[in-house]
């Protein structure tokens, strides 16, 4: 839509004084546009060139007149700070784990619910619940409620098989944490490609069935190919969204034991406002934009692809 | 809630794709399983609520206590330390937010629809590029700034962030209601003789509303459960509800119930929030690429 809607603007070669498509009339359609996309660079964009400009400082709050130019001296410490690494790794794999897990889990949810059945409205509210509850309320949930050794509801249910008292959060924390998160994500994941099950073509579906193609064969050929589109977009969209995972991990483990179960978010916040070392955490925080960058790119491609694919049909 | 309605289409469909060939007790066992599925998922919920209506010796029992004699003692329990003012600056932050955003991404998203501009596109993936930026980078600035300007602790240092925050999504789900406006209709306002304002008013406003409703929750939604911003830049003065639930992390003890009462009261009104948007969710969310 954006292509075609582009398209009367270039046809006009040559722009008239008045009118339409004059440089007047251009400014008058661009105005309503402005007040969003200034305010959106101000807020957004100008913190980011200060990130740089602090990265390459030493700046410690409580060491007043500590600050200097160090140049890339922030950076070097952050590649060779093994604590970094190892949050790092934990960000990858607490990310990669629960876009993982949410996504299977919703996959099967969004099977569940795409057939008619009594009741199926009111279990589609039930299911995105777990979504919408604010994050701190959960992760407090399942900090205390459900995963409490001795009065929690995990080691209840569990008790038959033998759990005993076990203390999740203290003996697992980035799988705790990671539960958590999947309980939260997987309505998403469940939304996103029940929204895809719903938009096949009625007709090749038709089509496959009508070859002779059985349940399990209409799925595989015509139903998987279809939600490749929405699968991958609940990698990107999971991913970009729990990458910056904070409130879990800030009251369930507050990173520990150590930095067990610290990611870079959580990481950054403790070296900023714990640490008070401005220059330190800007240079990981640029780090942690340009790996982000990285991510988004697919992100970005994907979308436009939906968006490009979407309006074909 | 607007979920049975808007199923009701979709589910017809179904059913006529499923022949009648399928055993009827496969498709009961089916059903039966959906809703073992739905209600074991939404029991942590379910349980939050009941045990915020228990006394404390009722939420500390092995086994669980799944009946009781409810009590509102602990809803009392969690005024008195003084949920009240968190639960208005969450209020306040959450409203005012909200109609910034519809004013900046309505009009916003009217000029990259209707009335398109030259690089349209551009735009619009700047918009959504910011919001794949990690907040966390930003955090050090922003906090310096506030900290510069004497904004600290004050709720409108996190009404402009919260503002930033929902605008790549509002315009373009915005920019998706937009583009259902049939463009025949508009132009046969204007022949008739009406202005802008008044095609504006009288055609454009009707179809998009609905969707404006929609952007609007969604942006109440994240606004209400922000957590970042609001536990670094305020305080006592302008802190949001899920700050008082910090409270309950570090304090030990035999505190199950309240803790329930007070995590109900601050998810009861975006749980209600996204029922009632919920079949618009997944277009927010995604940026509008899924419908």
């Amino acid at each position: 839509m954006t292509v075609t809607a582009e398209r009367p603007a270039e046809l006009t070669p040559r722009r008239p004084d008045r009118g339409p498509g004059s440089r007047a009339d251009g400014w008058i359609r661009r105005a309503p546009l402005l007040p969003a996309l200034v305010f959106t660079i101000i807020v957004t964009q100008l913190p980011f060139l200060f990130t740089i400009y602090y990265s390459l400082q030493s700046w410690n709050l409580v060491r007043p007149g500590s600050r200097q130019f160090v140049g890339v001296d922030n950076y070097i410490l952050v590649f060779t700070d093994s604590q970094f690494r190892q949050v790092a790794l934990n960000t990858v794999l607490l990310t990669a784990g629960a876009v993982l897990f949410s996504l299977l889990l919703g996959l099967l949810f969004a099977l569940l619910l795409d057939r008619a059945f009594f009741g199926r409205g009111f279990i589609r509210t039930l299911l995105i619940t777990p979504f919408l509850i604010t994050p701190v309320a959960a992760a407090l949930l399942w900090k205390t409620v459900l995963f409490d050794p001795t009065y929690g509801l995990i080691n209840f249910v569990l008790s038959p098989f033998g759990a005993g008292d076990t203390d999740w959060i203290s003996t697992f924390p980035l799988t705790s944490v990671m539960i958590a998160l999947v309980w939260q994500w997987t309505p998403f994941m469940m939304l996103l490609i029940l929204a895809g099950l719903q938009s096949q073509p009625h007709d090749v579906l038709e089509a496959a069935r009508v070859d002779g193609a059985n349940t399990w064969g209409v799925f595989r050929e015509v139903t998987i190919p279809h939600l490749r589109r929405f699968i991958e977009l609940g990698i990107v969209l999971g991913a970009i969204y729990l990458i910056n995972t904070f409130d879990a991990i800030y009251m369930m483990t507050q990173g520990g034991p150590g930095t067990a179960s610290a990611n870079l978010p959580f990481y950054i916040y403790q070296r900023a406002f714990l640490g008070f070392d401005i220059g330190q955490s800007a240079a990981m925080g640029v780090v942690v934009v340009v790996a982000t960058i990285i991510v988004a790119t697919f992100a970005l491609r994907l979308i436009f692809r939906s968006f490009s694919g979407g309006e074909e049909t | 809630m607007a979920a049975p309605t808007a199923e009701r289409a979709p589910a017809a469909r179904t059913e006529e794709l499923a022949p009648a060939k399928k055993g009827k007790v496969g498709s009961s066992l089916l059903t039966v399983l959906a809703w073992i599925v739905g209600i074991g998922f939404f029991f942590p919920i379910l349980w939050m609520v009941l045990t915020a209506f228990k006394q404390e010796a009722d939420a500390y029992t092995s086994p669980p206590k799944l009946f009781f004699t409810p009590t509102l003692e602990q809803f009392r329990t969690v005024f008195d330390a003084g949920i009240g003012p968190y639960l208005l600056n969450s209020l306040f932050a959450t409203v005012v937010s909200t109609i910034l955003v519809l004013a900046l991404a309505t009009p916003a998203a009217f000029a990259v629809s209707l009335r398109p501009v030259k690089k349209v596109q551009d735009v619009l993936f700047f918009f959504i590029s910011t919001k794949m930026l990690p907040v966390v980078a930003a955090i050090v600035p922003i906090y310096v700034v506030v900290n510069n300007v004497g904004m600290l602790d004050n709720i409108w240092t996190l009404i402009i962030l919260y503002t930033a925050m929902n605008l790549p999504i509002a315009v373009w789900m915005m920019r998706s209601f937009f583009q259902e406006v049939p463009k025949e209709l508009l132009e046969a306002a204007s022949m008739d003789g009406a202005s802008l304002a008044r095609s504006l008013r009288e055609v454009v406003l009707p179809v998009i509303s609905p969707g404006m409703a929609a952007t609007a929750l969604i942006c109440v939604i994240f606004a209400w459960n922000e957590f970042f911003f609001a536990v670094n830049l305020t305080a006592a003065r302008a802190a949001t509800v899920p700050v008082f639930l910090v409270g309950f992390i570090t304090s030990e003890g035999l505190y199950f119930a309240k803790l329930c009462a007070a995590a109900t009261l601050a998810a009861l009104p975006v749980v209600i929030a996204g029922w009632i948007a919920q079949n618009k969710l997944v277009q927010g969310l995604s940026f509008g690429a899924v419908k």
